[in-house]
């Protein structure tokens, strides 16, 4: 019997609460290493909250997460330590402005790895490289378009060589003509090999580039699958209403 | 004319009053140089714990801040200076200038402050607690940077305010400007010596109240 690998995340029975709302009701989520899985839903459906607990951005009221081999929930937890091994990008980029693009990659490099002023330059100016951004090391980020701005986001995340990456919506605040180049550096990560969980609403980049989509509603998980499996073939009602709502825009 | 010339204005007393006023201004400097930091010390303690407290701590810190912003700084070191020693505790004029200012200016930049780092969105410190950063290193590196850039026309405001309330020290009977150009003014029976105490205060704090506008006005064009 051919034994599967540990998975690199494996959360459990995931409960959050806002007050009186229950965002998170139980959700269970394992990710292989190298798997790109893709989590949809529609709005309020606890999908971003679910990704939030994967770094313990968010608290969750119970369940366990562990992320390769780290149970982030325990309280003798180096939780700095192990969001090294984490990288996450969010809908709004959250580059710092004060710095410049190469500078906004160089300080966890320098503060959470110790690296030195000019080793961490040369990281910083590699990772920018790798996102197509080597002629924007000096720019601030009120100088780079939207696209590039996520794009440094990206940079900041993976010079730390993060054993996994978190994708909040990635593309969502972006121009039109701006989601492609991001979506470009993705499809790079994934073929060098990263694990990579995404929220987002790209559709088309789900069907070709995920290996599984997970379908939220509501704070449950509701169906998971191949995309073409979720997108040809849906069990639940639910989602063949959200997946022709989307197919129609 | 003449006579206000003479009561106001006399270069003659000016030249006599000169080292009594200088000295009188050197102690004005070193009570700012002394007061800034302490109220700025002050003020970045009690911002951090109003923004990122448990909640008893914020307000905590809120009502500290509340205390110290209604009582007149005046009084306060009054107290200090002369109300403290009928409880056993003698303070020096410089201690009480020090605890009086460290309380309410602090008070103040802490007030500033806290806009501050309420005005930088939350994202801002997700970003850099995602990267491993710890919750001080992001004040630091992250968080405190923006939110003193976002501020920066209030806390010169501010610092003004405090280099100006220096003089209040005199009636603790610490020799700064305004002491020594009362002193000067009895000796030589002349208003002239707190004229130059104006003009001193004046030529000291305008460079800063320019510094102030043009920041206003960048802000503005900013937007």
């Amino acid at each position: 019997m051919p034994t599967t690998p540990p998975p690199i995340i494996d959360a459990r029975g995931l409960w959050k609460r806002f007050g009186k709302l229950a965002v998170l009701k139980g959700v269970d989520l394992s990710v292989a290493e190298r798997e790109l899985v893709f989590i949809i839903g529609p709005s309020g459906s606890g999908k971003s909250t679910l990704l939030r607990c994967l770094n313990r951005l968010e608290e969750p009221d119970d369940g366990s997460v562990q992320v390769d081999g780290i149970e982030l929930l325990s309280p003798k937890t180096d939780i700095n330590a192990a969001r090294r091994r984490i990288g996450m990008v969010f809908q709004s980029f959250n580059l710092y402005p004060h710095m410049t693009a190469r500078q906004n990659v160089m300080l966890a490099l320098r503060k959470v790895l110790g690296k030195g002023k000019a080793e961490a330059g040369e990281i910083a100016a590699r990772a920018l490289d790798r996102v197509g951004l080597g002629d924007r090391m000096e720019h601030y980020p009120a100088q780079l378009s939207g696209g590039q701005q996520q794009r440094v986001a990206i940079a900041r995340a993976i010079a730390l060589e993060p054993r996994v990456m978190l994708f909040d919506e990635p593309t969502s605040a972006l121009d039109p003509e701006l989601v492609g180049g991001v979506l470009n550096v993705m499809r790079e990560l994934r073929q060098d090999g990263m694990t990579m969980v995404v929220v987002s609403h790209e559709m088309a980049f789900a069907r070709a580039a995920a290996d599984r989509v997970v379908f939220m509603a509501d704070g449950e998980k509701l169906e998971e699958g191949p995309p073409a499996q979720i997108f040809g073939a849906p069990r639940h009602e639910r989602t063949r209403a959200f997946i022709r709502q989307i197919d129609r825009h | 004319m003449q006579d206000f010339a003479f009561a106001f204005l006399n270069l003659e007393i000016v030249r006599e009053a000169w080292p009594i006023l200088w000295s009188g201004f050197l102690y004005t400097v070193a009570l700012s140089l002394m007061t800034v930091p302490l109220g700025l010390l002050g003020g970045v303690a009690l911002a951090l714990l109003a923004t990122s407290g448990p909640r008893a701590v914020r307000l905590a810190a809120a009502g500290w801040t509340d205390l110290f912003r209604a009582i007149p700084p005046l009084v306060l070191l009054v107290f200090l200076y002369a109300g403290l020693p009928f409880a056993g505790f003698d303070i020096s004029a410089w201690g009480a200038v020090a605890i009086g200012f460290f309380l309410n200016t602090g008070a103040y930049y802490g007030e500033v402050l806290r806009a501050g780092i309420e005005s930088v969105p939350r994202g801002q410190m997700e970003a850099a607690r995602s990267t491993g950063l710890s919750r001080g290193q992001a004040l630091a590196h992250v968080v405190l940077p923006q939110a003193v850039r976002n501020v920066l026309p209030d806390l010169i405001s501010n610092t003004l305010e405090v280099v100006k309330l220096t003089s209040i020290a005199s009636v603790v009977a610490l020799p700064e400007l305004l002491f020594q150009a009362r002193q000067a003014q009895s000796v030589t029976y002349n208003a002239t010596p707190i004229v130059a105490a104006a003009v001193a205060y004046f030529l000291l704090l305008w460079p800063l109240v320019r510094l102030v506008s043009r920041l206003e006005n960048k802000a503005m064009a900013g937007r």
